[in-house]
């Protein structure tokens, strides 16, 4: 069978869309690299929205993001079932685009945290995660301003109640997330948003570790065995 | 033209740390007797014509969808 392929947006002030396909292809599978301004997702197998300050992070992180025009067409792929996985600025567009529920707010010590953070999968089964154990700890870089999760009780609940929280910090939590939140899924669990970088974390010459291939082999083992 | 003024503020139950940070300073500066401030945004829209129903309900609709975040923030929209 041909190398899965992923699709990596970048937008105008992305950054890390360079890392995440370098992570896509050590994990054996085929970046294509996607622009913000086209109304094509180019048959790509899952997509990754990869960490920046798309837009400058103007009016919001990811608010003017949710309405570029490729995004009608991840949303509505998304709908329908195709794996999205949001890093950083990620994660704030899908919640821009209420792909996922809840919001990214500043962090809570209003000082941008860039440091090697401790996370735990609390949920090894989405699309991104199958191929860590549950409770599982990886230590992977973390940087942003805006990276305090946000919802309303009722939603954290609901969330914690049907396994929805993918990730959570460990040891300490770097931005004020309610519940340690560090990364969530939707209910199909084929959109997942992670406010730290494992694409950061793929190599052991660059990263802090090579904790981070895992969220980029769960796609490619998904896609060979679907 | 009419100019109408969108005030987006963070619902009262999200931590505001800013607005935190800018209270711990007043005493500092002299300023007693303040318990709390909140920081939001004001936004002001020029339009074309007048600010009539079919206008405000226009700038209320924009004020949902991209200049407040419903989610963790409220708007009020009035006319200048």
């Amino acid at each position: 069978m041909n190398a899965a392929r992923v699709g990596i947006i970048t937008f105008p002030g992305s950054l890390d869309d360079k890392d995440a396909a370098r992570a896509v292809r050590l994990s054996g599978s085929e970046p294509v690299a996607l622009w913000h301004g086209d109304h094509d997702l180019q048959s790509v197998d899952a997509v990754v929205l990869p960490g920046g300050f798309s837009y400058g992070d103007y009016l919001r992180a990811g608010a003017i993001a949710r309405f570029a025009p490729l995004m009608t067409e991840l949303v509505a792929a998304a709908g329908a079932g195709l794996p999205v996985l949001g890093i950083c600025n990620g994660f704030q567009v899908l919640c821009e685009s209420h792909l996922l529920p809840g919001a990214l707010l500043p962090n809570a010590g209003l000082h941008f945290v860039c440091r090697d953070q401790r996370l735990r999968i609390e949920n090894a089964d989405t699309a991104w995660t199958s191929d860590y154990g549950e409770g599982q700890e990886l230590v992977i870089p973390i940087k942003n301003r805006d990276g305090r999760y946000t919802a309303d009780r009722e939603t954290l609940n609901e969330l914690a109640d049907s396994g929805r929280i993918v990730a959570r910090y460990v040891d300490l939590n770097p931005n004020g997330s309610l519940d340690d939140i560090a990364g969530i899924c939707n209910e199909a669990g084929n959109v997942v948003g992670l406010m730290p970088h494992p694409e950061h974390a793929v190599e052991s010459l660059t990263g802090p570790s090579t904790d981070g291939l895992g969220f980029f082999t769960s796609i490619v083992k998904r896609l060979v065995n679907a | 033209m009419a100019r109408v003024v969108v005030d987006v503020m963070l619902k009262p139950e999200i931590l505001d740390p800013q607005g935190q940070a800018i209270a711990r300073k007043l005493p500092q500066m002299g300023y007693d007797g303040v318990v709390a401030v909140r920081q939001g945004k004001r936004f002001e829209v020029e339009l074309e014509g007048d600010a009539d129903e079919a206008a405000l309900e226009r700038v209320s609709k924009i004020a949902e969808t991209l200049l407040a975040n419903p989610v963790i923030e409220n708007y009020e929209v009035r006319v200048l």
